[in-house]
């Protein structure tokens, strides 16, 4: 309870705020359309109208929860209008890009490791190429891979996601694999150990717990890549794409029900890779890392 | 250990690297024919830099300056603010930071509809978008950095006699400082991603978003490609920027030591 406590306060805290401002946002249209009735609606009434909106300024938190059940529950699975279907499409892409940016991120931390002329070479490029904004790029990973021959958008998402995420994972990768202290790399000299079999029985060994931290950092850069490479790619499925036929037909009921569904969709993500993490743990013996 | 390399090979490799993949863009794109509705080459792109210049500096303007600064500052400062305000209070520190740590997690990106939706299609509703993205991360940070004092340290701030205000000053904001630079970095590539996004939602017309958008539709690649050249100098500049500052105000720190 001394943990939970003031955690559930602050929450409470929140949704009562976001009930003082949703109130006070949608109060005005009330107001207007009580003036052009010529009415002159009481407290209790105009509270009522300001939480019961169709399309609110702020929607009341329940109005959310309630869009979002019928979007998650009421709705087949494969209709356009279920969160689920979106849903999965951003999990599918997100899936992708992760996978990719843990093999790009694996791949160039081992050669960065490895290799003096690659170190200098490439590090400052990996750290360039996440100062690039990479919605800025997306319709052109879009051109590009559409010329190639990719005939869905899974492909140009899942390179945005991956440009995301490989970088999470190759800076604790560095870390990892150089972080054998001199006694166990001198070690391994007098057994007369070769280059790859320190490499393979003490560096790669020593970096899993660098990589395992990293997973939860990439799998959310990963979420926000799939998003973001659905708004300027002319998407229609998705919550980003979602987002976007939200803002265009003005209807905020759409925007906030993926907006959260997306946020219930990363923690999903980051228990599920917290949950492999301690599993891996486990299995190599480790104590609570 | 190892030998330190020299200036030449630390800034000559990664240099050569990047004039390498631009000669082979060029080359390729000559030889295989690539129409320029695809891939135009880079020599293409810097005569649309140089056609272009003025509309490139209004939407630099728009985006970076109104947008992305703006909502840096605006965010940076709250978030500072926030951290400083819920580190005197226990309960709040123990309440805020798990809820902190949870929503910098999120994509916060979606809230960029509904801030358009609020503040309009100008550069406000950009700023906005910004200062919600930068909130959480600095927020966090600069948390984490004011614990990062150790007991001893602060036990000698109280047999000094040292308040509230001299502790902050002398000691726990010079600590947090590595973990707020930390935090500004994050920022200021998010503060980029955050002011473009907003515009694919709506904007006037101008801004670096709302020309890639419709240079994409009339098929003016090398336009785009031009956008994408200014945002990446832009985004690199501003982290250079912010190592910098930080090489200047945490001098002392261990990572910032130079051996001589």
């Amino acid at each position: 309870m001394r943990r939970f406590g003031p955690v559930l306060v602050v929450v409470l805290t929140i949704f009562a705020l976001w009930y003082v401002s949703s109130f006070l946002m949608n109060r005005t249209w009330v107001m207007d359309q009580a003036t052009r009735a010529g009415t002159d609606p009481g407290f209790s009434e105009v509270l009522r109208e300001t939480m019961n909106q169709d399309r609110a300024k702020l929607p009341a938190p329940h109005q959310v929860a309630a869009e979002l059940y019928d979007g998650v529950f009421n709705k087949k699975v494969t209709s356009k209008r279920s969160l689920v279907y979106h849903g999965f499409i951003t999990f599918q892409a997100t899936m992708a890009g992760f996978a990719l940016g843990i093999i790009a991120g694996v791949a160039l931390a081992v050669a960065i490791v490895l290799s003096r002329v690659a170190d200098l070479t490439l590090m400052p490029w990996a750290i360039i190429s996440q100062t690039i904004p990479v919605v800025a790029l997306a319709p052109m990973i879009v051109v590009l891979a559409n010329a190639a021959g990719a005939d869905s958008l899974m492909v140009p998402k899942a390179i945005i996601a991956g440009y995301l995420s490989f970088f999470p994972v190759l800076v604790s990768m560095v870390a990892g694999l150089r972080s054998p202290g001199g006694m166990q790399l001198d070690l391994l000299r007098t057994y007369g150990a070769s280059p790859a079999q320190v490499f393979w029985k003490l560096r790669l060994p020593a970096s899993l717990p660098y990589f395992f931290a990293s997973l939860k950092i990439a799998v959310a850069a990963s979420l926000v890549g799939a998003i973001v490479g659905e708004l300027p790619t002319g998407a229609i499925a998705g919550l980003g794409a979602r987002m976007l036929i939200g803002s265009q037909f003005g209807n905020p009921m759409i925007m906030w029900s993926a907006l959260f569904a997306a946020a219930i969709l990363a923690a999903l993500l980051i228990w599920i890779v917290s949950g492999v993490e301690r599993l891996a743990v486990r299995v190599m013996g480790g104590g609570q890392a | 250990m190892m030998r330190q390399p020299s200036v030449v090979m630390r800034i000559g490799l990664p240099l050569g690297f990047g004039l390498l993949v631009l000669i082979l863009w060029e080359l390729l794109v000559g030889a295989f024919n690539i129409p320029p509705a695809i891939l135009p080459a880079p020599s293409e792109i810097w005569a649309a830099i140089e056609r272009s210049t003025a509309i490139l500096w209004v939407d630099w303007v728009q985006t970076v300056v109104k947008g992305a600064l703006t909502g840096l500052v605006i965010g940076s400062l709250a978030g500072f603010g926030a951290a400083l305000a819920i580190d005197r209070v226990d309960f709040l520190r123990r309440g805020l930071l798990p809820v902190a740590n949870f929503v910098a997690a999120l994509p916060i990106v979606g809230v960029a509809p509904i801030m358009v939706m609020w503040f309009g299609f100008d550069w406000q509703s950009k700023a906005a978008v910004v200062v919600v993205m930068v909130f959480f991360p600095i927020l966090v940070n600069t948390l984490a950095g004011l614990a990062a004092t150790d007991r001893m340290q602060r036990d000698l701030m109280r047999t000094y006699s040292a308040s509230h205000a001299q502790t902050l000053s002398k000691l726990r904001l010079p600590a947090a400082m590595p973990f707020i630079f930390n935090g500004l970095k994050i920022s200021a590539t998010l503060a980029l991603i955050g002011a473009i996004v907003a515009e694919y939602f709506g904007s006037p017309t101008k801004g670096m978003g709302f020309r890639i958008s419709t240079e994409v539709g009339r098929l003016g690649i090398d336009m785009v490609w031009a956008e994408i050249a200014v945002s990446a100098l832009t985004g690199t500049v501003l982290y250079g920027l912010v190592v910098l500052i930080e090489r200047w105000v945490t001098f002392w720190h261990p990572s910032q030591r130079r051996g001589r």
